[in-house]
């Protein structure tokens, strides 16, 4: 007989045996249906609330800068006191036309911003409405609807209601359709409807009416017209814009802040994530989902682990290595991940259209939150796997005899 | 001692000493133990709880880390081997347990083909083959995907021999294989393990406290307090 000779076997290589492994991972999760199915549901959820936090958040952010993001022109000038455009502080008149001594300035609008009280037309209920005033002939703000009004706002007393207002304003768009222009009450003055326009509800402001800056002043019969809330500066084509702003802070005193329309977004934006408290609500929102998946993930894998921890210490016996086994937890980790996210992302889409078209905010499913939210729910996974794959220490071959 | 380049025993060990435990609660359970175990032969370990004969199994299984003394299994040192040494010289022996302990959710056919994932140069057909071909020859071709719960407790140890022999172990290595079978299943399933082991010439090296399987060893090693106290040749050592 020939002497004992150590077979000189080759290993399948990381590829093959990660595929064994989440081959086997697989297995184990199958073999037991509920746990397998409560797992998904955990993760699920986590999913779904992650999405929703996500998606308010986004919706909130995205409404808040909706006026801001219809307006066109150049730079701005706002005061520097100012935090959000729904409770703006004034600036005087005069430094718009201060703007136009710089030769690259084309043209400079002021606009005025204010709330005042809307009676529902159906039911007289009053609610706080935003008011744009602007020299609606200027073509400084843009709203989808706004064009074909223009004329029809050079009269006293009009407006145009932005149609995707909350339904709390009433039935406006189908009694305009019915009985054509008609009268509402806003702040203390008739003022007729005379066509839509779309902007959308934010979370300052359930809904917005646009009209002219004389009207506006109609109905804000305290606010001086030399006193405005926003300059939106036009441009020479072909101006440096960055060179322009840094000659107009040069040039005007520290009353007002000189910004671009991206930098006035971020501004805007920056008053709902920093300066209240709602962005760190909805990142928290989100932290707890991720945290539940994670302690119902970890709990799955956990019970596995320690439920065949005879049956992995008999692999260890086999020869198959702690490497090995902790691909084993972590295949199912994120087996876990995609087929929870995958029925997590299906009811998101689902609830984001019912809750946005009964609340009325901008929530849609898009490409980077999806990515977003499955890196998120793939992290949870391999966290709780990592913390699971401690429990395999136990497994120890030697104890097995 | 030996010297390794000559053709020799599977297993060769020398001035094992062992001991768990540190300072006072220190308690030796391995005392300056030799024992070979020649290719091909069937050695029986038998000896009262404590005796250390389950220790030994787990040295030389590369299971738990060595102390003192020299042990050669398969040609490979163990004193001073490391954990990636000692996993690739696992994948060379076959352990059979008291327990089946084999993979619930996985069919018989599958736990054995597990014990061949290991090896790279075969494909999942080839393992799966493999798989049918030794699980026949242990009498359970009708049961290939049957799952470790609808079998009978021989059975299931059946599969266990079968997934240890299916590496082509250099060693086997088995615990109180017999413990949780009655006497019929339990001599069934040794008597298949030896022939099995002898067909390859695989040798065997089996703990057991079973008076009913003794004769299928050709050697008989008794362990007490740690030491061997006596080696028995049996009357069938023919191999």
């Amino acid at each position: 007989m020939s002497g004992a000779v150590l077979a000189a076997r080759r290993s399948p290589g990381f590829a093959a045996s990660t595929l064994l492994a989440v081959r086997l991972a697989w297995r184990q999760l199958w073999s037991e249906k509920a746990r397998l199915a409560s797992a998904i549901a955990g993760v699920m959820f986590a999913c779904v609330l992650v999405f929703m936090q996500l998606g308010f958040r986004a919706a909130l952010f995205d409404s808040a800068t909706a006026l801001i993001a219809a307006m066109r022109g150049d730079l701005f000038l706002m005061h520097p006191l100012t935090t959000a455009s729904f409770r703006s502080e004034p600036l005087p008149r005069v430094r718009a036309w201060q703007v136009l001594a710089l030769p690259e300035v084309e043209r400079t609008v002021p606009i005025y911003l204010a709330q005042a009280t809307w009676r529902n037309p159906e039911t007289g209920t009053r609610r706080a409405i935003q008011l744009v005033g602007v020299d609606t002939d200027a073509g400084v703000v843009d709203f989808p609807g706004l064009e074909p009004l223009l004329d029809r706002l050079k009269r006293a007393d009009t407006m145009a209601f932005d149609q995707r207002s909350r339904p709390e304003f009433g039935p406006v768009a189908q009694m305009l359709a019915e009985r054509g222009p008609f009268e509402v009450q806003v702040g203390n003055r008739d003022m007729e409807v005379v066509g839509l326009i779309e902007i959308g509800p934010s979370f300052g402001a359930d809904g917005n009416i646009v009209l002219s800056d004389v009207n506006f002043r109609r109905v804000v019969k305290e606010r001086q017209l030399s006193s405005i809330d926003l300059v939106a500066i036009r441009l020479r084509p072909g101006a440096d814009v960055l060179a322009a702003q840094a000659r107009l802070r040069a040039l005007l005193p520290p009353d007002v802040m000189v910004l671009t329309q991206a930098e006035l977004t971020a501004h805007e934006r920056s008053y709902w994530e920093d300066t209240t408290p709602i962005g760190f609500i909805f990142s928290f929102g989100s932290l707890m989902g991720l945290v539940v998946g994670m302690v119902i993930v970890y709990q799955i894998l956990f019970s596995d682990i320690a439920g065949h921890l005879k049956e992995y210490a008999t692999l260890k016996a086999m020869g198959y290595s702690n490497f090995y086994l902790a691909q084993v937890v972590l295949g199912a980790a994120l087996i876990l991940a995609v087929a929870g996210f995958i029925p997590g992302f299906v009811v998101s889409a689902l609830l984001y259209d019912v809750i946005g078209s009964a609340t009325f905010l901008p929530l849609s499913m898009d490409v980077p939150r999806a990515t977003t939210v499955f890196l998120m729910i793939f992290t949870m996974c391999g966290v709780a796997g990592l913390l699971a794959m401690r429990k395999l220490r136990d497994a120890n071959p030697a104890d097995m005899f | 001692m030996v010297a390794p380049t000559q053709a020799e025993a599977p297993v060769l060990l020398r001035g094992i000493t062992f001991a768990y435990g540190e300072g006072e609660l220190r308690k030796a359970v391995l005392r300056d133990v030799d024992l070979t175990v020649a290719p091909g032969e069937i050695v029986l370990l038998t000896g009262p709880s404590g005796s250390g004969k389950t220790t030994l199994l787990t040295l030389i299984g590369a299971l738990r880390a060595m102390q003192e003394g020299s042990a050669r299994v398969l040609g490979q040192e163990l004193r001073g081997a490391n954990e990636s040494a000692r996993v690739r010289l696992r994948r060379n022996i076959g352990f059979i347990f008291q327990n089946h302990n084999l993979l619930g959710f996985l069919t018989a056919r599958q736990n054995v083909a597990m014990a061949l994932e290991q090896d790279a140069a075969l494909s999942e057909g080839q393992r799966l083959a493999r798989a049918a071909e030794l699980l026949a020859q242990v009498g359970l071709a009708e049961h290939l995907d049957k799952p470790p719960s609808q079998l009978s407790g021989g059975q299931r140890q059946r599969v266990s021999v079968a997934r240890a022999l299916a590496v082509d172990p250099g060693l086997v290595l088995a615990d109180e294989p017999t413990a949780a079978l009655d006497k019929a299943s339990g001599h069934e399933v040794v008597q298949l393990l030896r022939g099995l082991a002898k067909s390859r010439g695989v040798p065997i090296l089996l703990v057991t406290h079973d008076p009913r399987i003794l004769d299928i060893a050709d050697r008989v090693v008794a362990m007490e307090d740690g030491r061997i106290v006596s080696a028995t040749a049996q009357n069938n050592a023919a191999a």
